[in-house]
């Protein structure tokens, strides 16, 4: 499929051409590439939020239209609403959809404990740190057991101890419920160490998929101490020389502004 | 090389208390000095003369007049009934004014087919000078409640619609979207995301909104009214009584003060979970 966005001048940008990815059900796939190529719009698409200029998305077999059903997003910003508590706001989807009150705040509750926030029932965003938000985002949908989630950096606003703790729990929350999972990130070793499959993109504008990569290290994985693995290492540097390519690429665009095209 | 250290104090803190209620003495003390120097000017300034009297009033004249008002009762009835009058068609006005402005604003912010229908037209309306529309409505709706009550709605509708319209265009686009995503309808994104976030801009337009319904009643009743405020100072007028004038501006200002704090409660009722701006120190 492709993507085009026009600009109020009437400019015409593709971010995406020719993107072709199949994510399976109940697969966890991992998306890099360099800034601006076109992850986060890919998500959008996913979603439903945005439509494909041309070709199709289809989620279990059905072309989206409208935003997509059963699907899960998490922000690359935060997107809880900040006049709410924790628990209404994890409670809000099952609320939306006219679950009772009380059937909804009970559940609410066990995603809350399960990602950890036992306790923060009552706080508002505004009193949560950075890391207790992206739980309340994660609980928030977890609770409608999506069969796919998508993920755009959830963790890169935290610090590196914060976020291989949370990579380990998504992993635990992954295993519960089991959606096929699209996570895009910036950081190749996150990448690895989460998926059955990593994605790398090449340099926008016109971003497509360069090459796919098979993670087939055994799970359950312990995030902290997977990139130690001999294995690991390995795919580390197939990967990377791939990649690096495309960083390099974006990195000249962005030094050379003419040398964008549209 | 620097060092930074952070350490409680207790002692510390228990002087700044000690500090606030100084700082605070201090600011009601100026702010009352510099009453007495305004109004003891004028005072002296009029004195007992009675030609300066008619045309600007006198203090201590006004507070009599007020006494007056209240003991015996005005030109046009008891002081309360003339309140009441008043004040009922402000208020009318104003809520029928804010939620028509509230559910216009929101609707056209939301559905851009309504926005791009409707938009030409309000501005329009926006830009003819309101007030003369007193005349129309009180030939039309005659010397009672109805025509202050129509005109209040005019000069409280516009204001309030813009700020609800900006409010429900200026919400995050992730937060619509993260609800829609999460299941909710396009009207439950409505009322339980674009509301509460464009009522920050809402809570705003009321303060002033409020003044002009007040502003409205007022000038409503001095076009062609029979009881109010505004029929006082027509009468005071009238009578060349500066001082009457004078007083009925003091129980307008009286009255627009206790709406002021009416709606600054609300406002912290509704905003509760915004993180206090006031506390920590200026930035
Ligand atoms: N609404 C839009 N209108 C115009 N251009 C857009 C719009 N959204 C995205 N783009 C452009 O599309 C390209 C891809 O954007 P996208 O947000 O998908 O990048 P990304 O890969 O997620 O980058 P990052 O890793 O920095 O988040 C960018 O060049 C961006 O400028
Ligand atoms: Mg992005």
């Amino acid at each position: 499929m492709r993507k085009d966005f026009r600009s109020p001048a009437g400019e015409i940008y593709t971010a995406l051409r020719d993107v072709d990815l199949t994510v399976g059900a109940g697969e966890f796939c991992a998306v890099v590439g360099p800034t601006g190529c076109g992850k986060s719009t890919t998500l959008t698409l996913v979603s439903g939020m945005e439509r494909a200029t041309a070709g199709w998305v289809r989620v279990a077999g059905q072309d989206v239209s409208g935003i997509t059903k059963g699907v899960g997003f998490m922000f690359q910003t935060d997107a809880i609403l900040p006049w709410k508590n924790v628990l209404e706001n994890v409670a809000a989807g099952p609320r939306y959809r006219g679950v009772d009150k009380r059937t909804a705040y009970a559940d609410a509750r066990d995603w809350i404990r399960r990602v950890g926030l036992a306790g923060f029932e009552d706080r508002y965003p505004h009193q949560l740190s950075g890391g207790m938000r992206k739980r309340v985002a994660l609980a928030q949908n977890l609770i409608n057991e999506p069969r796919i989630l998508l993920m755009d950096e959830p963790f890169s606003a935290l610090d590196v101890q914060t976020r291989a703790l949370m990579s380990n729990e998504l992993l635990g929350l992954w295993d519960l419920t089991h959606p096929a999972v699209v996570f895009v990130t910036h950081d190749l070793e996150e990448a690895i160490a989460l998926a059955d499959k990593v994605v790398v993109m090449t340099a926008g504008p016109g971003g497509t998929v360069k090459a796919e990569f098979p993670i087939d290290l055994p799970r359950p994985r312990v995030v902290q101490e997977i990139r130690f693995e001999p294995e690991f290492v390995d795919l580390y540097h197939r990967v990377w020389e791939t990649l690096r390519a495309e960083v390099d690429i974006a990195y000249s665009r962005t030094q050379s502004p003419a040398g964008v095209t549209r | 090389m620097t060092s930074v250290t952070v350490a409680a104090a207790g002692r510390k803190t228990r002087r700044s208390g000690a500090h606030a209620v100084r700082r605070k003495l201090l600011v009601h003390g100026v702010q009352v000095a510099v009453l007495v120097v305004v109004l003891g000017f004028w005072q002296l300034y009029v004195g007992s003369d009675s030609r300066k009297i008619i045309l600007y009033g006198v203090p201590s004249g006004i507070v009599g007049r007020l006494k007056e008002w209240i003991t015996v009762g005005t030109a046009v009835g008891s002081l309360g009934d003339q309140i009441r009058v008043t004040l009922e068609e402000a208020l009318l006005g104003f809520l029928i004014g804010t939620v028509l402005g509230i559910v216009f604003g929101l609707a056209m912010g939301r559905v851009r087919f309504l926005a791009d229908v409707f938009g030409p037209f309000i501005k329009v309306l926006n830009s003819i000078p309101r007030i003369v529309l007193g005349s129309v409505f009180v030939l039309a709706f005659g010397l009672g409640l109805e025509s202050k009550v129509m005109l209040v709605i005019v000069l409280v509708f516009f204001g309030v619609f813009f700020n609800a319209f900006q409010g429900a265009r200026e919400v995050d686009r992730n937060l619509i979207a993260n609800a829609r995503i999460l299941g909710a309808s396009r009207w439950q994104a409505t009322r339980q995301v674009v509301l509460p976030s464009a009522f920050t801009w809402i809570v705003a337009s009321l303060h002033v909104a409020f003044g002009f319904a007040l502003i409205g009643a007022i000038v409503g009743e001095f076009i062609g009214g029979l009881q109010g405020l505004g029929v006082l100072i027509k009468t005071a007028q009238g009578t060349f009584d500066a001082n009457g004038v004078w007083a009925a501006m003091v129980i307008m200002g009286a009255v627009a003060l206790a709406a002021e704090w009416l709606i600054t409660r609300l406002e912290k009722r509704l905003l509760r979970w915004r993180p206090p701006q006031l506390s920590g120190p200026d930035l």
